[in-house]
């Protein structure tokens, strides 16, 4: 589905490379990666997410990693297949566009991937307590997101009522052990 | 009724704190106006036509009277003195100032309530039958597995920013009280042959501009699975509803488009993963729910009461009528669940002044355990009211104006805040209710004519649920004039229908004249005790028309 058309003829000639990397819950000292979003060619930049279909036709380049797009649809080949990438970027073509979190969810929880799973796109700082909470270990924020608030607001909250790709145990059964 | 722990507390301070933190950012001008949209509506927050407004969530309908207490003094101090009950069972401010909204959240966490997810593309309000644990015909306990849901929806990271907003009811009853068949899921509390509990479960019903009634994705959902197999849902209509239009944004428009059998079987493929997961339910985290439901301290109630209060009915004209129209007979021998009329001519359908709230929170704290509840026909229930107190409650609602004995009558109306409040309405909606009211008063007329449910909606958002009102009124904007559309034959209950429209629409001063030429035709048609929704049913939309579009 070509859901970023437009995305892709505006940063075809120079892929979209973000000042802040917020990582593992900390500000990233650099960011390596660019993102390009051109489906035919490749950027000259490395290392580099590109379009899935460019990353599995270019597979013995180990400097290239694969950008999914929001309508993403994870079948079990395709999750096997990301297993092989050394990084997955998952794009959010707007912050309310909410399938990133459900792909993000299924690559740790489904398929069990275990490298940088990395939001770009739309990436603002209020998404990203949720975003970590879906499996997110890198947000590279929009350019006019302020670092400092997005620290602040990965740590906004200290309870959560459900289980999630960072806590395997639902309040309802800590309570009960709580008690027990 | 639910009592926060130290973890719920928690998580609302902190939300309020980020609220905050949100809001100063965007006054500061660091969170610009499309990226605060989602923010504040999550926290309830729209901009309106005159001024914010502010919806707060009342899960499940369930009041305290200290929390009802504390929302008379927020309208007091924050608005002008009073609120407005929703069809979704919360309650709204309609002059609160922007600034003040995250003191008035923190106002709220300090009662154990706040206003997430009332608003945005989110998991709302879970909502429910208002006479949830006290109901003669009741199968299950709702509020318990609402108050599951709550937590389970409650900053779900998943499903902050789905397509669309998303609603779920909840009924544990013979009877829908819940309208399950107009939501985006319904489940159904059931018990099968062997006593064990089952949830049926719907979904792609709603109103709004595409109204549906629910499909049935499964009859027969072990109780342990409700969570994973909300999870399930959610996360398909996540994936694959649609983004590209708002107004076919709605789950109803996936199930549609998928077909239910498609889309039961893509929630089945999810399914099959999370199923039995962490999330899955088991015997001592429902109890420890249901702990907080728990039967109040009743006194026994002698039947001799109960005699002298069917004495006093046979004598009292009065009493009689509001305690055939008010009062709700109770599983409990010598109780009553009484319904607080807020649909008086000189308020909007669902408006309660601060005064009344407090008067309400002293009557709640001294006649029915301290609690009160709200219900999607925007009134209020005492659930617990001895029979012989019940003369004593009826004199001090009456001084309250609050004893109006027309509930489940015409008068009875559904109404939206409409053009007077709303940015999204086509046109007003009150001023049709109060007109209403004022042709309709008469109470023998209005006893004759029997259960009607009248909805108004100011545009086809439908929030006065006009689809599933046995007459429904549509406010439609021609060319900048404000005209209505009436329709016919709706009803939100077991046997859910929309309603037809009559056709073409009408000026708002002949709305009142139109409704009058319905009830004529339904009077003169009428079997023997038909209920309006029954002689529709059996004579069709055709004597109708033909009556309100003859030639004078």
């Amino acid at each position: 589905m070509p859901s970023n058309d437009t995305q892709t003829e505006v940063v075809e000639q120079t892929p979209v490379h973000v000042d802040h990397l917020i990582e593992n819950g900390k500000l990233a000292a650099e960011n390596a990666w660019c993102v390009s979003y051109d489906a035919e060619a490749l950027p000259e930049q490395r290392p580099a997410f590109v379009p899935l279909a460019l990353w599995q036709a270019n597979q013995d380049d180990n400097e290239l990693a694969p950008l999914l797009t929001s309508d993403t649809e994870l079948t079990t080949e395709l999750g096997s297949t990301l297993k092989g990438a050394s990084a997955i970027a998952v794009d959010f073509p707007a912050f309310t566009d909410g399938r990133g979190y459900t792909i993000a969810r299924l690559l740790r929880e489904r398929y069990g991937y275990t490298g940088e799973i990395r939001a770009v796109g739309d990436v603002l700082v209020d998404q990203l307590d949720y975003m970590r909470r879906c499996g997110f270990s890198a947000m590279a924020l929009r350019d006019d997101q302020h670092p400092e608030d997005a620290l602040r607001a990965l740590n906004a909250f200290s309870v959560r009522y459900q289980t999630d790709v960072e806590e395997r145990q639902a309040l309802f059964e800590k309570r009960l052990t709580a008690s027990h | 009724m639910y009592r926060y722990d130290i973890h719920d507390q928690t998580l609302v301070d902190e939300r309020v704190a980020q609220f905050r933190d949100q809001m100063e950012r965007y006054q500061a001008g660091r969170l610009g106006e499309e990226e605060f949209r989602p923010l504040r509506l999550q926290n309830g927050l729209y901009i309106q036509k005159h001024a914010p407004m502010l919806r707060i969530a009342i899960p499940y309908g369930m009041l305290a009277g200290a929390q009802l207490r504390a929302l008379a003094d927020i309208t007091r101090r924050y608005d002008r003195g009073y609120g407005h009950f929703t069809t979704r069972q919360n309650l709204q401010l309609n002059w609160p100032a922007l600034e003040d909204v995250p003191d008035i959240l923190a106002e709220l966490a300090k009662v154990q309530m706040h206003a997430i997810q009332t608003s945005g593309n989110c998991i709302r309000n879970t909502t429910s039958d208002q006479f949830a644990g006290i109901a003669n015909d009741e199968v299950e306990d709702p509020r318990p597995w609402c108050e599951l849901i709550r937590q389970w929806s409650t900053l779900h990271p998943e499903f902050a920013y789905l397509p669309r907003k998303f609603k779920i009811a909840v009924s544990g009853a013979a009877q829908d009280r819940a309208a399950i068949q107009v939501h985006d899921i319904g489940l159904r509390l059931w018990r099968n042959d062997d006593g064990e509990l089952r949830i049926k479960v719907l979904a792609g019903g709603g109103l709004g501009r595409t109204p549906m009634i629910g499909d049935v994705v499964r009859e027969d959902l072990p109780w342990q699975h409700l969570l994973t197999y909300l999870e399930a849902c959610v996360r398909v209509y996540n994936q694959f509803g649609r983004r590209d239009n708002k107004f076919k944004a709605r789950i109803k428009i996936l199930v549609k488009a998928l077909g239910i059998e498609e889309f039961r079987r893509r929630v089945d493929e999810e399914w099959a993963y999370l199923k039995d997961g962490p999330q899955t339910l088991n015997q001592a985290a429902v109890e420890a729910a249901k702990v907080h439901f728990p039967e109040p301290d009743r006194r026994p109630v002698a039947a001799s009461a109960t005699e002298a209060f069917d004495k006093l009915r046979s004598e009292n004209r009065s009493f009689a009528r509001f305690v055939t129209n008010n009062v709700t007979d109770h599983k409990v021998p010598g109780y009553k669940a009484v319904t607080l009329s807020l649909k008086r001519r000189e308020h909007a359908p669902g408006d309660v002044t601060a005064d009344q709230m407090e008067a309400v929170a002293d009557l709640a704290d001294r006649y029915s355990f301290g609690e009160v509840r709200v219900t999607h026909e925007q009134n209020l229930v005492l659930s617990d009211v001895p029979v012989d107190e019940l003369e004593a409650l009826w004199k001090e609602l009456d001084a309250l104006g609050m004893a109006n004995p027309t509930v489940g009558t015409l008068n009875d109306i559904i109404c939206c805040p409409g053009g007077d409040y709303c940015a999204l309405a086509n046109a007003v909606s009150i001023p049709i209710a109060q007109a209403l009211q004022e042709r309709f008063e008469d109470l023998d007329f209005l006893y004759d004519l029997g259960p009607l449910d009248l909805n108004i909606s100011g545009c086809m958002n439908a929030c006065g649920h006009h689809h599933v009102g046995h007459i429904g009124i549509l406010g439609v904007d021609k060319k900048g004039e404000e005209y209505y559309q009436i329709s016919i034959g709706g009803n939100s209950t077991d046997d859910a229908s929309l309603g037809k429209i009559l056709g073409p629409s009408f000026f708002r001063e002949d709305v009142p004249g139109v409704v009058e030429k319905v009830l004529e035709v339904y009077v003169a048609e009428r079997h023997e005790d038909e209920r309006f929704l029954d002689t529709y049913r059996r004579i069709g939309l055709k004597p109708f028309k033909e009556r309100v579009y003859a030639q004078q």
